[in-house]
């Protein structure tokens, strides 16, 4: 195995278009290393993307939403005031990505490329609006998070492509997000389901609404019929019923060791209303 | 030191001193398993079946062995044949001989001078199965048609034309079973089911061993007892007892999953071939689930007979259990005891039978048996107390047994401590904690026999006057500790002066492992003996230079007196006096006791759990836990009350989220701890404790022993807490969320 540690993206492209084995990409490598170890990944190259200038930072654009650093741990995302004031549902699906100790290292990029249908911090990207710059031999590309995943473990991105930066959209005025998953116990668990919503308001009804969900398909889904129900109502009764609704419509999981279809269909539901009160909670300004 | 809670007239006994260990294991000093190195150390991989049945057609490590670096392969052809019993299933189940019996057992194992070389290895040794037909739930396993896991595994007990799976039959009773059913006014009967749990200890089997080829070897192990290991890895092999000389390293839980062999043959079968090289092996997490001791899975009928006050009138049980691929793996005949050991009922009647299964081989787990059978006794008691509008609690201390009574399981009890736990838990505060909606509270008794076994110790006083203790029971629960404190009560001399050594087989007798209940009480009990001849030697020192009697000297206060003024005037010759002049005094003074020990007291414990569930999710939430046990004596009460909280906590485990996960083609779903759901810290409340001590006669200070009667009640009470939290009784564990939110859509269906 060949350990590389490129100081650019251009010179990481190159390492990876030279190699020819099997090759994986080292950001805070929660799974890489936790993959090899087991086994069931063995790289060839392994490509270190950490010290690449500005990969660690997270940083205002110009058009009033954030540029995130591919190597910004889950603890770092969690202190930063903008980010947790603004994207809370954004922030708190990265949170709940593994241990204090994998906190410290694990990254939203790689959450996102390990392509994992139950990554906690996707859905709620993904509800976010959020983007990816990829870099790679043919250039660079921008494309929306939910673009990324294929199948578990598997992604949309081209051999030798790197996702390079993550870019969030501005907040503007009373919008909230949110993130829930059901697991069994209280932490260091695998989502079951998962659900990000994130929503504006115009007075007392939604404007803008997008429902993402996580753990009930092969890969994280954007749930339009679900969002469109939503919008233009007051998340009344009725509009809670029809959006839990869609969600499990929408909703094709697996029966696994972690649980059945029947199961998850149900808790889609009662996720979906649960996440979108809190979204809606935090879109009119009330704690939560 | 503090003496704070102080519940006897002891000096030390009942305080709480830091453990002897405590500094090296949290700064990391302690040696684990996997801690040991050893010049020319080779390292060892294993090569493990991926099918839950299949005939072992060819095996060729040719492309293995041509690696540079590779020192050794073994298989079944490397182990003596002609082995029976339980040997024979120790050999069967550390490597697969013709058949591959179970999803992880062994068919290879490679050493090789780096462990990713030897991983490399295992890849390149090329297996050829023949898959067969495999059977796993214990009642698929059962039917008459089942596939046959092995031919002629029975034993005597087992009627002909029983179905090929059953192994063995139990069955024990007394009194007029039809009688006592006829005098109840009310009289249920369901059927329960528990699925398999690995004990889960965090430090994965490991071992250092060395054997050459006149049969002489070493070992360093992780293991709940070096004497047994030494026995078991002899028989596999084929060397002599005495040939090995096991050490045990310090132990990162154990739970009974480490009282037998895994692995430990094959590094010695792999040493021996690599010329005696030392060989490492350390099992990864998912080999500890796939091939290490789960317990047993259990499908269990119950019969109660009860009066419209409570009484029970009569009770039948009938229990079918699989351990695996084994015979005597199961713990059937321990689980009927149990049963019912709570309760004084006029009949009683107890029928089981032990059932093989494609799974591993299972070995004991904290009270083997008893959980299980807990779950579905006492389940259907708390159903029956609500059908009939009685106070659980009130009916468990109308039934509870108490000194004079027949256990259901046959002995007379001695002095027992049901009734003051049962008074105690209605005394507790939590009793009063207000229920809100989706909550619910369950009650449930417990019982563990406890167990004395064969024990050596030896004590030496040192130069100085300070103390080693010499103990053959590794310490998986703070024994160190209440040894230590036995010793220093006894000799009335400080608990800082008492060093308590784990010692290999080479230093005592044999010894019993750690398990049972037994090191407090019966390396305790030998070990205040040892301290006693001890005293008796230095007495008879002072006696001889005093010139007097060696009657009219007592000791006190770590000293050595003369009994009274009769006696003569000399002023208190301390240990720490004898011991700087025993050297021309008569040579080293030591004590040393050996013991079946006798007197065992069992113990028993009762749970309160309230839980909150979710009605949308199922998801459950412990609110308050709260466990009342008899210790007899509480020697050291911290770890007492640790004792109750992990048995607590290991049973919440069970109850709600542990399972073995099996794919239809046999293979276990769960072998990583992401999957196989523990509890984590954040689970669970602190858990209440109430140490109730009704001391033990058949011991010096009272002891009763504490590890595991604690796991006994959890899967009942919590089973009855979540049936009044949703109104839906869910008769197989675990209670995962999945399960319980169908149980409660079907009550709303209904």
């Amino acid at each position: 195995m060949h350990y590389h540690k490129p100081q650019t993206f251009e010179d990481a492209i190159k390492i990876a278009a030279s190699a020819r084995g099997v090759t994986r990409f080292l950001a805070g490598g929660t799974d890489v290393l936790v993959q090899l170890r087991a086994g069931t990944v063995t790289p060839d190259d392994l490509i270190d993307l950490k010290l690449i200038p500005g990969v660690h930072d997270i940083v205002r654009a110009a058009d009033g939403g954030w540029t995130i650093g591919i190597a910004v741990s889950g603890a770092e995302l969690g202190r930063h005031a903008g980010l947790v004031t603004e994207w809370p549902g954004v922030v708190e699906g990265m949170n709940l990505v593994g241990s204090t100790q994998v906190q410290g290292r694990a990254t939203l990029a790689g959450n996102l490329c390990n392509g994992s249908p139950a990554a906690d911090s996707v859905p709620g990207l993904v509800a976010a609006g959020a983007t990816v710059t990829v870099v790679g031999p043919n250039g660079t590309r921008r494309l929306a998070v939910e673009d990324i995943p294929a199948s578990p473990g598997r992604t949309h991105l081209q051999p030798g492509e790197i996702v390079s930066a993550i870019h969030l959209p501005p907040r503007g005025l009373n919008g909230g997000d949110a993130y829930l998953r059901f697991i069994p116990r209280t932490e260091m668990d695998i989502a079951v389901v998962g659900c990000a919503i994130s929503l504006t308001l115009d007075g007392d009804k939604i404007a803008t609404a997008r429902v993402a969900l996580g753990a009930v398909a092969p890969k994280v889904i954007l749930v339009a019929e679900a969002a469109a129900i939503l919008i233009g109502t007051t998340l009344d009764d009725n509009a809670l019923s029809a959006l839990q609704a869609a969600a499990t419509a929408a909703a094709q999981p697996i029966t696994d060791r972690r649980g059945t279809v029947e199961f998850r269909k149900d808790v889609t539901a009662v996720l979906a209303a649960r996440t979108a009160r809190i979204a809606y909670t935090r879109a009119k300004g009330e704690a939560k | 030191m503090a003496k704070d809670e102080r519940t006897t007239e002891f000096r030390l006994i009942g305080t709480r001193p830091n453990r002897p260990d405590g500094l090296d294991k949290v700064t990391g000093r302690a040696r684990y398993g996997a801690d040991m190195t050893l010049p020319g150390m080779l390292f060892a991989a294993v090569v493990r079946s991926p099918h839950a049945h299949a005939r072992i057609l060819k095996i060729d490590a040719s492309a293995a062995l041509a690696l540079d670096g590779v020192k050794a392969v073994v298989t079944r052809a490397d182990f003596p044949t002609g082995l029976t019993g339980e040997d024979w299933n120790l050999q069967e189940n550390s490597m697969a001989g013709d058949v591959a019996l179970y999803d992880g057992h062994a068919v290879a194992a490679v050493a090789a001078t780096s462990r990713l070389l030897a991983e490399d290895a295992a890849k390149l040794i090329k297996v050829d199965y023949e898959v067969l037909p495999h059977v796993i739930d214990v009642d698929d396993a059962i039917r008459p048609d089942a596939p046959v896991v092995r031919t002629g595994a029975a034993d005597h007990s087992v009627p002909a034309g029983s179905p090929p799976n059953v192994v063995k039959c139990v069955d024990f009773g007394h009194g007029d079973i039809e009688a006592g059913f006829a005098a109840a006014d009310l009289v249920r009967e369901h059927t329960y089911k528990t699925e398999a749990t690995h004990q889960g200890y965090i430090e994965p089997h490991a071992c250092v061993a060395q054997l050459g080829a006149d049969g002489k070897g070493e070992m360093w192990v992780c293991t709940q007892g070096q004497w047994y290991i030494r026995r078991m890895c002899a028989a596999v092999l084929g060397i002599d007892a005495s040939g090995l000389r096991v050490t045990p390293s310090e132990i990162g839980g154990g739970f009974g999953g480490k009282t037998i062999i895994f692995m430990e043959p094959l590094a010695l079968a792999l040493s021996r071939k690599a010329g005696g090289r030392p060989v490492k092996l350390v099992m990864s997490r998912s080999d500890v689930l796939r091939a290490t001791g789960p317990t047993a899975s259990a499908s269990m009928d119950v019969k109660l007979g009860m009066t419209k006050d409570g009484k029970l009138t009569a009770a039948k049980v009938n229990f079918r259990m699989q351990g695996g691929a084994f015979l005597g793996a199961s713990p059937v005949g321990e689980a009927l005891s149990c049963a019912l050991a709570c309760y004084d009922i006029p009949a009683v009647q107890h029928d089981g039978v032990e059932v093989l299964a494609n799974r591993p081989k299972a070995a004991a787990y904290r009270a083997p048996g008893s959980p299980m059978a807990a779950f579905a006794v006492e389940s259907l008691l708390d159903e029956m107390c609500h059908e009939l509008g009685l106070d659980p609690l009130d009916v468990r201390l109308k039934n509870a047994v108490h000194e004079g009574v027949k256990a259901s399981y046959g002995p007379t009890y001695a002095k027992i401590g049901l009734v003051e736990v049962l008074e105690a838990t209605k005394a507790h505060p939590n009793l009063l904690a207000k229920l809100g909606p989706n909550q619910g509270r369950g009650i449930a008794s417990g019982f563990w026999f406890n167990h004395g076994g064969e024990t050596s110790v030896s004590l030496a006083i040192g130069e100085d006057g300070t103390v080693t203790v010499s103990a053959g029971t590794p310490d998986i629960g703070g024994s160190r500790a209440s040894l230590a404190l036995m010793v220093a009560e006894t000799l009335g001399i400080e608990y800082e002066a008492v060093r308590v050594n784990i010692v290999e087989t080479g230093a005592l007798g044999v010894n019993e492992p750690s398990h049972g209940s037994r090191a407090t009480f019966a390396t305790g009990k030998a070990a205040v003996e040892a301290a006693r001849q001890a005293i008796g030697e230095m007495c008879r020192r002072a006696a001889k230079e005093w010139g007097i009697e060696e009657e009219a000297v007592v000791w006190k206060d770590g000293a050595a007196m003369p009994a009274g003024p009769n006696a003569g005037q000399f002023p208190p010759m301390t240990i720490a006096e004898i011991g700087a002049k025993m050297g021309g005094n008569g040579g080293p003074i030591s004590g040393h006791h050996e013991t079946n020990a006798e007197g065992v007291g069992a113990s028993f414990g009762a749970h309160v759990v309230d839980v909150e569930v979710d009605p949308e999710t199922g998801r459950t939430t412990i609110l308050r836990y709260l466990v009342v046990q008899d210790a007899g004596r509480a020697i050291h009460p911290a770890y007492v009350e640790g004792q109750y909280q992990g048995g607590a906590v290991q049973g919440i485990g069970w109850a709600l989220n542990e399972e073995y996960v099996y794919g239809a083609n046999g293979r276990l779903q769960n072998a990583v701890f992401l999957d196989y759901r523990i509890p984590v810290a954040s689970d669970l409340p602190m858990i209440d404790t109430v140490i109730v001590e009704v001391p033990n006669p058949g011991h010096p200070y009272g002891v009763r022993g504490v590890g595991e009667t604690g796991i006994t009640p959890p899967l009942p009470a919590i089973a009855n807490a979540v049936a009044m939290a949703t109104g839906a009784r869910i008769r197989s564990l675990p209670l995962s969320p999945p399960k319980v939110l169908a149980a409660i859509k079907a009550k709303g269906r209904g």
